[in-house]
């Protein structure tokens, strides 16, 4: 039952996760890749999906499905140098909102909200928007990312080369 | 050949292609007998990456008069199924009708010219123009138009059937021609064939099946994906962050090619190409009874449960689709084990789609495991094709600088050797392919 008292702690809870969101965004925006590896679990799951209604990830080919393998694999290829189009990255300006909580529990949130990507390479700026939705757990008080997946609004379509996170 | 007129005897009349009529050039901008001398047998001008009235003679000369992959089999199995693509600037539907049989169709009402279909794939009973709702059957026939008084006496509905292009099918590879005269498709693939039949052993005796797309763009002209496919010269520069990111038995193994002499690039006519880089795995029917990977232990134990031991080595062994690049002019390549087709937008940007195969009732966790692989080198996000796009732009980019000075496809003339049949072979790191490429460019560009 939804007393004041517990209302607060899930607004609580909600704000903690909104500005959880927020700092990954500028992690992200700021190339600081181990730093945003350190608010995963080490469960969790970094899905890029390509069709807009599969819910089955490992049954359909996706743009990205990384484990906690293939996300450090991710972060080594965009770190180390061997990469020329990482080395040449666009930089990124992101804006994260529209945020509504659609679940949560004593130790899980779940957060949909909007992101808009501007990405400027070589005198281009290009557009990447896409539907977000956070899985956040919340144990011992310390938010780490459970689940991320990035529904871009032209998933089916084609794509410019990706040399950054989203 | 029956025309339709649409107009008045009175007025002048505006004549309608019969059906089946080949695209006919517009215009002839270009010199052709200069042509030789821009793409000469062992170096190109740089303006053949960005002059776009070259463009349009190629989209003319070349995508609308050869045949080009539109689709698979496999992508279409019930009545209805359907795929909408291009060719050139032309959007086609590709789809299966009551009859079982494979049409493509050109997605454009007879009426007024709107596309009749906008989804990506699906299954339709037929297709229906938003504008007048013109209607049209599987096979394109012009099923019923509203209000029909207005044509009495002026056109027949059988003289307007979404126009149909020719259609051959290969080991379910769909190809299709707006030129009614081509040559046999199997003629036209010619040496490629066998390598096609190869190819195809990687389903591990099941049927291939086309299992989604990774799909993107980069800024420059189709002729440098063409180039890529049998450049192996470029992969362990270009790609070792991803070789950084698997095991090293793997890599090693993907890139034993470099110092292998058994590792050869091959022109196959027609502009067709090979690039054998793991000889030992061109035909995966031959075991030669090596070890499996060992990173595929866990897939091969969950396998043995249903499996013969033999069947388990014959899956395992596909996993990574076969040892060879093959490059079919001018869109297609099969290339290890995924399609890589490739459609020119423009001049300076090109559309590369890579379709992920799979085992058609194969075991799914082995087509789930081939699923990884493919997103771990492929598309837009992978640890791949992003450094691939990012070399190509710098080719287009780079290709203004000195429009005098050319672009080399030369390597390996030194030790190129041609076989009775005309085939030319060298190492697998040489240009062999590109000069075969360019070659049948040639060809198609100073025809009239």
């Amino acid at each position: 039952m939804m007393d004041d008292r517990n209302a607060l702690l899930s607004d609580q809870t909600f704000a903690r996760a909104i500005e959880f969101i927020w700092l990954e965004a500028e992690l992200l925006d700021r190339r600081d890749y181990h730093a945003w590896l350190q608010l995963w679990d080490a469960e969790g799951m970094y899905v890029v999906p390509i069709d807009p209604n599969t819910t089955d990830y490992a049954a359909t080919l996706n743009y990205a499905f990384d484990d906690q393998h293939m996300r450090e694999l991710r972060v080594q290829r965009m770190t180390s140098g061997y990469s020329a189009s990482a080395s040449d990255a666009a930089r990124t300006v992101r804006t994260v909102s529209r945020f509504t909580r659609s679940s949560d529990s004593a130790d899980v949130v779940e957060v949909k909200s909007s992101q808009i990507i501007i990405a400027y390479k070589r005198g281009v700026s290009t557009v990447f928007a896409a539907d977000l939705t956070h899985k956040i757990g919340m144990k011992n008080g310390e938010p780490h990312l459970l689940e991320k997946v990035i529904r871009l609004i032209n998933s089916t379509e084609a794509l410019n080369a990706i040399g950054f996170l989203l | 050949m029956p025309y339709c007129t649409l107009w008045p005897s009175s007025s002048e009349p505006i004549q309608l292609l019969p059906q089946n009529t080949m695209s006919t050039p517009t215009y002839h901008t270009i010199d052709t007998s200069a042509l030789a001398k821009r793409a000469g047998s062992d170096r190109i001008a740089p303006s053949l990456y960005y002059d776009p009235q070259l463009f349009e003679e190629e989209l003319e000369r070349i995508f609308y008069r050869t045949w080009v992959w539109v689709a698979h089999e496999s992508e279409l199995p019930k009545p209805g199924d359907f795929v909408t693509t291009t060719i050139g600037r032309q959007p086609v539907i590709v789809v299966r009708d009551r009859t079982g049989a494979v049409n493509v169709l050109q997605n454009r009402c007879r009426h007024r010219g709107a596309t009749v279909c906008e989804e990506h794939k699906g299954n339709a009973k037929g297709f229906t123009c938003p504008y007048h709702s013109w209607s049209y059957a599987l096979d394109g026939t012009l099923r019923a138009l509203p209000y029909g008084d207005g044509y009495e006496g002026v056109c027949e509905k059988g003289d307007l059937p979404l126009k149909k292009l020719r259609v051959g099918v290969y080991q379910g590879l769909i190809f299709a021609s707006f030129n009614e005269s081509i040559e046999s498709l199997e003629d036209f693939l010619g040496g490629a064939k066998p390598w096609i039949d190869l190819f195809m052993k990687q389903g591990a005796g099941y049927p291939i099946k086309a299992n989604g797309e990774h799909k993107f763009k980069f800024k420059g002209n189709w002729k440098i994906q063409l180039e890529n496919t049998t450049d192996l010269y470029h992969f362990p520069v270009v790609h070792k962050s991803w070789m950084k990111s698997i095991d090293e038995e793997t890599a090693a193994v993907i890139t034993s090619f470099m110092t292998s002499e058994d590792a050869f690039c091959r022109s196959l006519g027609n502009g067709h190409s090979l690039a054998v880089l793991v000889p030992e795995i061109v035909d995966l029917d031959k075991d030669d009874g090596a070890p499996l990977p060992e990173r595929f232990n866990e897939l091969a134990a969950q396998l043995a449960q249903k499996h013969t031991p033999q069947e388990v080595r014959r899956i395992v062994r596909s996993l990574m689709g076969v040892g060879f690049n093959l490059n079919l002019f001018p869109n297609l390549a099969l290339s290890m084990a995924f399609f890589r087709v490739l459609r020119p937008i423009s001049a300076e940007e090109t559309e590369i789609r890579h379709v992920a195969l799979a085992m058609d009732g194969g075991p799914e966790e082995a087509n789930r495991v081939r699923l990884r692989i493919h997103e771990h080198f492929q598309g837009p996000f992978g640890f791949g094709s992003p450094d691939d796009a990012e070399a190509w732009e710098r080719v287009q980019r780079g290709s203004y600088a000195g429009p005098d000075v050319p672009i080399l496809v030369n390597r390996g003339l030194n030790r190129e050797t041609t076989a009775q049949n005309g085939e030319k072979t060298a190492h697998a790191t040489d240009e062999t392919g590109m000069r075969e490429a360019y070659r049948q460019w040639r060809v198609m560009m100073e025809q009239a």
